[in-house]
């Protein structure tokens, strides 16, 4: 006897569902992890960035390299700071040599010298992860490597990131980088390590003009939270839609 | 019913199923939605302790007060009261043990981050006191002449 | 001075202007190669369905050829990322924790299903020579036939029904097969470009229609490919029987089907068409628009990248072929030159996408130039470098040789359904 096509179609349907739902197992949630999770964290972490105060010395630079172990050598960092130098025929002179690992020592920008008659302002901008309430990057990931924890820092699993990249190239920021030793991705993660232990993120510890301060958006006594709520802040590229938490004081409209 | 045409679907059911039994053994058990939703929070839980307990380096001022106090205090009342020890002298870690001395840095770069003279106007670097190195006591570090821990005092 | 640290990405990037610390050509060669093969494999599909599902006969042996060459090339579209990944003992993790919010997380399950699609198919199809084999081979002597015999055992899956009622069964599970099949693999190809349009962070990638270009361009490059191979083939074939004078019947001399070579031909311009329309839109939408980006874009497209993208893909790879193609007079030399800058221009648009969005900086102050590695010094200049690039071009020919001795494709005596 021939299969009818009924017949076909029914089994072939079945057979495809009856599949599909072992799939299903693939996602699951722990009760007691979902019901600490969804309960209000006590902590939202934020980032206080006052240009005015930074004097592009790089030292947190070399600390953040030093606590996170990122070699010193390696053209790639967590955290940098970037020189703007705005002269009066409006041209916008934007350099960062090794992420202002070194500080800036000499007035040349790509071996360029730029006259300081000419000069209307010039600033420094430091910058890290905003560890984004809608981070495009942990969106991305194909294989849950990279996670958002509930006092908002955005973490990479060393041991489960298969190094596609994906997350770098998702970034409108550009904080991510592969880790030249570990080879998967790595970016700032306000040093969790401290923060989870009431110190100060590394770059903030040794900053000696106030430039770079912590915050805890849930704590209506912290003081950097009051800053952020009360005073006149910006963020990087919000026309992303990634809700950055690194809010910035100063932060002038040449700043790429 | 001509069930020879079923074949190749056992076959996908079989590789679907030797995934699935793979995953028990490849997947850790912590691994899931642990967070608001899937599309922020799926991870494996037990990385989020991993990383807090990263080795920390630096301990801040604090921690060097407790044995240091007397360069605290000329730090203190000088023009450098807002810098960090371990700028200067490296992370302590877990100082004194093993590492009794810590690498101070005296070059003349390490001064010059902040003290290189940048003209740039309305900055706050434009405010620190600030020398041309190539014109300034070339040959010699600055720690020569100049008290890190009070920078307005000079040697001779 | 302490010597730098290699930092992946940074042999191959020259950067100019200002570009962040941690920008560099991260997606190379091989994330360019990646979609070109798996457009292939969209591509030669669809055409072989075109024979299959809607029945145009001029196309049934490029048709038999295409299904098979697909397989070929379908473990050749996993390998760049095999070479790409910083961590490829971790392939699997897609397969088993994929998080789907991610498109690159689509791959492990299309990727497994079309697979089992076109493997089922080719099963169907060609089911009643396996069974036929096995009983050929029955007493022969000889280890490497028994071998073989072992292998078409393994291949019927212990379905020896070859009825006039069984085959027709197989023939109506090959065109359903050959159905389902063709948005699989769409979508195969489809969620590909979608990795690239739905990336908001990167100015060039951003749009909708990123998909629909892929997969226009990604069927060009597929029949492409196929009419390709099938006339180089056939011809071959042809010569070697014209030159040992054993062919006595003239079918037998003819080398590529005209009728085959015109059909398809049709197809590959209507596609083309799509794909150039999709393209033009893309950019006069962008130049209309003027976005933030638009000024780096623009000094990308027409300055740096000007031959890449004017010159080597629109002209080179689509117009000039599209003229030979429509031309009256077209001879078979004409159509195979023609099908070479095809299937340039369309790997040129996965270049000018892959690279080009990297070609400048997320400042939109600097620019990066990507440099391939031709003689790799390492690992992983071999790796993404022009040999890996190479390897990954190689291999489908060399799988379809030996897929072709148990599944023979190119044997019009053995045309299954």
């Amino acid at each position: 006897m021939t299969c009818s096509r009924r017949d076909f179609l029914k089994e072939a349907v079945g057979g495809t569902l009856a599949s599909a739902l072992p799939l299903s197992a693939f996602v699951f949630i722990t009760t007691d992890e979902a019901k600490a999770a969804i309960e209000d964290s006590k902590v939202r972490w934020a980032f206080l960035v006052d240009t005015t105060k930074c004097v592009g010395c790089g030292l947190c630079v070399k600390a953040c390299k030093t606590e996170n172990e990122i070699p010193y050598d390696a053209a790639v960092t967590r955290t940098w700071v970037e020189r703007y130098v705005i002269t009066k025929d409006g041209e916008t002179h934007i350099d960062s040599p090794m992420g202002g690992r070194d500080g800036y020592t000499t007035d040349l920008i790509r071996d360029e010298e730029i006259d300081p008659e000419e000069i209307d302002k010039a600033f420094f901008v430091p910058k890290l992860c905003n560890q984004c309430d809608n981070p495009a990057c942990v969106q991305v990931c194909p294989v849950g490597a990279t996670y958002q924890t509930n006092d908002g820092i955005v973490l990479v699993d060393r041991d489960w990131c298969i190094g596609c990249g994906y997350c770098i190239m998702a970034c409108p920021y550009g904080v991510r980088f592969f880790h030249p030793e570990h080879k998967v991705a790595d970016k700032c993660n306000f040093c969790y390590h401290r923060i989870s232990k009431g110190m100060q993120p590394a770059c903030v510890e040794c900053c000696s003009f106030g430039a770079r301060r912590i915050a805890n958006l849930r704590d209506p006594d912290d003081p950097v939270t009051k800053i952020i709520t009360t005073e006149r802040v910006a963020v990087l590229k919000d026309e992303y839609g990634t809700k950055p938490h690194v809010f910035y004081i100063g932060l002038d409209a040449n700043v790429r | 019913m001509k069930w020879h045409v079923l074949r190749p679907l056992w076959v996908a059911i079989g590789l679907v199923a030797s995934i699935l039994v793979a995953r028990m053994f490849l997947v850790p058990d912590d691994f899931g939605v642990h967070g608001e939703n899937f599309t922020y929070g799926y991870h494996r839980l037990s990385n989020v302790q991993e990383w807090k307990d990263f080795p920390v380096k630096y301990q801040g001022r604090e921690s060097c007060e407790e044995c240091h106090e007397e360069n605290l205090t000329a730090l203190n009342g000088s023009t450098h009261q807002t810098v960090e020890c371990e700028n200067c002298h490296g992370p302590s870690i877990d100082h004194p043990d093993p590492n009794e001395f810590l690498p101070l840095d005296k070059e003349r770069s390490l001064c010059l981050r902040c003290h290189a003279f940048l003209e740039y106007p309305n900055s706050n670097r434009g405010e620190l006191v600030s020398i041309t190195d190539r014109t300034h006591k070339r040959r010699y570090e600055c720690v020569k002449c100049h008290n890190p821990h009070d920078p307005k005092e000079y040697y001779e | 001075m302490p010597e730098e640290i290699i930092v992946h990405g940074m042999e191959w990037t020259i950067k100019e202007l200002f570009v962040y610390p941690n920008e560099y050509i991260y997606w190379s060669i091989q994330i360019v190669m990646y979609p070109y093969m798996t457009g292939l494999v969209a591509g030669a599909f669809v055409l072989s369905s075109l024979y299959h599902v809607f029945g145009q006969k001029e196309l049934k042996e490029i048709a038999q050829f295409s299904l098979v060459f697909s397989l070929a090339l379908l473990p050749v579209a996993a390998m760049p990322l095999l070479l790409h990944l910083q961590q490829p003992t971790r392939a699997m993790e897609p397969l088993l924790t994929p998080h789907f919010t991610s498109a690159i997380a689509a791959f492990g399950i299309v990727f497994t299903t079309y697979a089992l699609i076109v493997l089922s198919e080719i099963w169907f199809v060609y089911r009643e020579y396996f069974v036929a084999q096995v009983h050929a081979l029955k007493d022969q002597p000889g280890l490497s036939n028994a071998m073989t015999r072992m292998v078409y055992r393994v291949l019927t899956i212990g379905a020896y029904d070859v009825s006039a009622d069984a085959l027709r069964v197989d023939k109506k599970a090959a065109t359903i097969l050959a159905a389902i099949g063709i948005p699989v693999a769409c979508f195969l190809h489809g969620y590909a470009g979608f990795i690239f349009g739905s990336v908001k962070a990167n100015a060039l990638w951003m749009s909708p229609l990123m998909p629909v270009i892929f997969i226009m361009s990604a069927v060009v490059s597929g029949i492409a490919l196929c009419m390709f191979t099938y006339i180089v083939i056939m011809e071959w074939q042809a010569f070697w029987r014209r030159r040992r004078g054993s062919a006595e019947e003239a079918s037998e001399i003819k080398g590529a089907e005209i009728e085959t070579i015109n059909k398809a031909t049709r197809y590959l311009l209507g596609f083309l068409i799509a794909a150039i329309s999709l393209e033009m839109l893309d950019l006069i939408f962008r130049g209309y628009t003027a976005m933030k980006s638009w000024d780096i874009l623009r000094s990308v497209m027409y300055g740096k990248d000007f031959v890449n993208i004017f010159v080597l893909q629109y002209t080179l790879g689509n117009l000039v072929p599209f003229v030979l193609l429509i031309l009256p007079g077209r001879t078979l030399k004409r159509t195979v030159l023609a099908l070479l800058l095809v299937l340039f221009g369309v790997f040129m648009m996965r270049w000018n996408v892959v690279i080009g969005g990297q070609a400048f900086s997320l400042s939109f102050s600097g620019y990066m130039h990507y440099e391939i590695p031709i003689i790799p010094h390492s690992l992983e200049t071999f790796k993404e470098g022009l040999f890996g690039a190479l390897t990954v071009i190689a291999t489908p020919f060399v799988l379809f040789w030996v897929i072709n001795k148990f599944v023979p494709s190119l044997r019009r005596d053995v045309q299954g359904s």
